[in-house]
């Protein structure tokens, strides 16, 4: 078990190298002026000034060395001090959001954040209440209707389904309007007299004694969640239905109810804790997958997250931001796949004690 | 003695409903598994009601033509035709002003003597019936193309891994989990952003990034069952007779590791096609006005305030969408059932 975790953690480091490898190679994809003219207006005219752009931050150095600058920095060789780099935080100027790229993570996260923590329970939840009613009236009229339900909703691109909530609800009667929040509630949250807590706009609101903000926050919550929600749930009722299935049919059930067990705690007490290992291993999965930026739902909504941003960069080819984005998720990534696996160990006595 | 001997029926009776039992051509040919497979698909109504979606939108492709005609000596069939550039959508039924297609003999006979634009327009004139129709090629198309090129390339690095093992393996492996650490969407997106200035807009950015970020999962499904399938017996006997390793390989180890790999990946093809059409959604790849379903959805975008007034730019790609998608999901929740080995004689 040790050994599992030191191997993995000892493996983490390895990807991370690889992964940037590979996000700086399709940077590299680009010659050097299509790279330099993101920064350059009116090309034709400044030609000089592209070339001497080049030429300072070395974009005609071959691959690796070019690598190695973008992952530690520059040394200025006679002062002795060291820019850029994104081992050192410096992840270089966002065109596309107009601001360096750590404050537009810095602003732009936490909105990823409140969505996925409203958007867990509802769709983890709900999932799962669903396959094990599925389950319950195993090929059963509801078990059908279940399944349907949750086969219609997979089939739905976030955005068709997300667009026909905008033009059911918002656009027909005006509530659950998208974006974060209305004008009125931005420029209180961005005044003063707002205190800053945490980010999380709903929190700093009941925090400030503003319920009418909080209000407001959560109106704008609605359809994402539900979107986000509904094009989710066929995935954790198909498994919470099937590995239900098959716990139902383990020799310890046909144990309990030799034993005289009713047959409702059968299902809830000794089927269901042992058909929930699945579900935490996806819902790790899901919540770094939320956590990552749900592009198009965000797109959608305008609503101000990681994953518009990224859409916003790649559509105006800032190719500098898009990357340094998508390096984040690829961590994030990466450290809940850790997590997903760790926990997963501990919770099966089978991997735990090998 | 009369017990011995009622046993003894019983067990011929067993014997004899063993032997008894018909293999039929197909099964012989197709062997148990896949004959299973096969026979489940076709005999689930859900699964059936997918395929009726799929053939419907297969024959819509193949008759594009036919259903609505392309500009005469248009150089690209593709670019959706328009009426004039109105900014303002106009409704479902609307008379084509400007320049309307030639009529085709089902308008003439079921509708009238007069295009109109029968799903209406976008903002723009952009006939939204006509890209519709020819998006259907483009998805059929792209699916068609992205499912095959991300198939042969996850069979042969997991060919790779799964047969030379070792160092190899190693490697192929963790460049895997490192391509497959980024989230999907946002990965493609990004490589289709930065391919658009090299190649051109188009369908091409976009499909070469959904391939470069979708063979690992091929390639894992079909390392795990050659590892399995080279533990075989048969895999030993054919050693032992003296058998090549390439003979090995082509004859005895892919086609007996390929199906679930073949099965799960042609199932692929609906959520392939909403990744590319989620793409151009959002402004990836392919330009303005290419008859593609993604990119017609996108046109509802500038509306949101009004779409309950301008609703058929949502409704008919939208729809047109989710069918084609659900044809594919439908056939593949009837084949997962099946296929799990847990589901199976319940």
């Amino acid at each position: 078990m040790t050994q599992y975790i030191v191997r993995r953690l000892l493996l983490m480091p390895l990807t991370l190298i690889g992964v940037t490898l590979l996000i700086f190679g399709m940077l590299s994809f680009l010659s050097p002026a299509e790279r330099v003219s993101l920064y350059v207006r009116d090309i034709p005219k400044n030609d000089i000034v592209m070339d001497s752009l080049i030429e300072r931050y070395g974009l005609d150095d071959p691959f690796l060395v070019q690598y190695y600058h973008w992952l530690v920095g520059h040394q200025d060789a006679s002062t002795g001090e060291w820019t850029g780099g994104i081992l050192r935080g410096e992840f270089g100027y966002s065109r596309s959001a107009n601001q360096n790229i750590v404050d537009l993570i810095k602003r732009r996260f936490p909105a990823t954040v409140e969505l996925a923590l409203y958007s867990i329970v509802p769709l983890i939840g709900v999932g799962t209440w669903l396959g094990i009613v599925a389950a319950r009236n195993h090929d059963k009229f509801i078990d059908q209707l279940a399944r349907l339900f949750g086969i219609l909703g997979y089939s739905f691109p976030s955005f068709v389904f997300g667009l026909l909530m905008l033009m059911f609800v918002y656009a027909e009667h005006q509530i659950f309007p998208p974006d974060r929040l209305s004008n009125w509630a931005n420029l209180i949250v961005n005044s003063e007299e707002f205190i800053n807590y945490t980010s999380l706009v709903t929190i700093d609101a009941l925090l400030n004694g503003r319920f009418d903000i909080f209000l407001d926050a959560l109106r704008h919550l609605v359809l994402p969640i539900i979107t986000l929600s509904y094009i989710n749930w066929a995935l954790y009722l198909r498994i919470m239905r099937s590995s239900m299935l098959e716990a139902m049919n383990q020799d310890y059930i046909v144990t309990a109810r030799a034993k005289g067990v009713k047959e409702k705690d059968v299902f809830n007490k000794h089927a269901k804790p042992n058909a929930m290992i699945p579900i935490v291993t996806m819902s790790g999965m899901t919540i770094a997958g939320l956590l990552s930026g749900v592009t198009i739902t965000e797109t959608i909504f305008i609503y101000p997250g990681i994953g518009s941003a990224a859409a916003a960069a790649s559509t105006q080819l800032d190719v500098v931001t898009i990357l340094s984005l998508v390096l984040l998720t690829g961590f994030l990534l990466l450290v809940a796949n850790l997590i997903v696996d760790i926990t997963y160990a501990f919770m099966d006595p089978r991997v735990r004690l090998s | 003695m009369a017990e011995a001997q009622a046993i003894e029926k019983k067990l011929d009776g067993l014997i004899g409903e063993y032997t008894e039992r018909k293999i039929s051509r197909s099964e012989r040919i197709l062997g148990p598994e896949l004959y299973r497979i096969i026979k489940g698909i076709f005999t689930t109504p859900s699964s059936m009601v997918g395929f009726f979606l799929i053939a419907v939108f297969i024959l819509v492709a193949i008759f594009a033509p036919q259903i609505i005609p392309p500009k005469e000596n248009t150089l690209d069939p593709y670019k959706i035709r328009r009426d004039g550039f109105a900014s303002v959508p106009k409704a479902p039924g609307t008379v084509w002003a400007k320049d309307p297609p030639e009529l085709t003999w089902w308008y003439e006979t079921f509708v009238g003597d007069e295009w109109v634009h029968l799903f209406g327009t976008a903002s723009g004139g952009w006939d939204i019936f006509y890209g519709v129709i020819w998006g259907t090629r483009t998805a059929i198309k792209v699916g068609l193309i992205i499912e095959g090129v991300t198939l042969l390339l996850g069979i042969i690095i997991g060919c790779l891994a799964g047969f030379y093992r070792g160092v190899l393996d190693d490697i192929i492996m963790r460049v895997v989990e490192v391509f497959q650490t980024f989230p999907f969407i946002m990965a493609a997106m990004t490589l289709s952003a930065i391919l658009t200035p090299i190649i051109g807009k188009g369908i091409w950015p976009a499909t070469i990034a959904l391939v470069a970020f979708g063979w690992m999962s091929y390639a894992r499904l079909i390392r795990g069952d050659i590892l399995s399938v080279r533990e075989r017996d048969y895999i030993l006997a054919a050693r032992v007779v003296g058998a090549k390793d390439s003979r090995i390989m082509f004859k005895h180890i892919i086609p007996n590791a390929i199906y679930p790999t073949l099965v799960v990946a042609s199932l692929d093809i609906g959520t392939i096609v909403v990744s590319f059409a989620a793409l151009s959604f959002l402004g990836i790849g392919t330009e303005i006005g290419y008859a593609d379903w993604g990119q017609l959805v996108s046109f509802a975008r500038n509306w949101i305030p009004q779409l309950s007034n301008y609703w058929w730019i949502l409704i008919y790609p939208g729809m047109a969408l989710v069918l084609f998608v659900l044809g594919w999901n439908l056939v593949g929740d009837a084949l997962r059932d099946i296929m799990d080995p847990r589901m199976r004689n319940r």
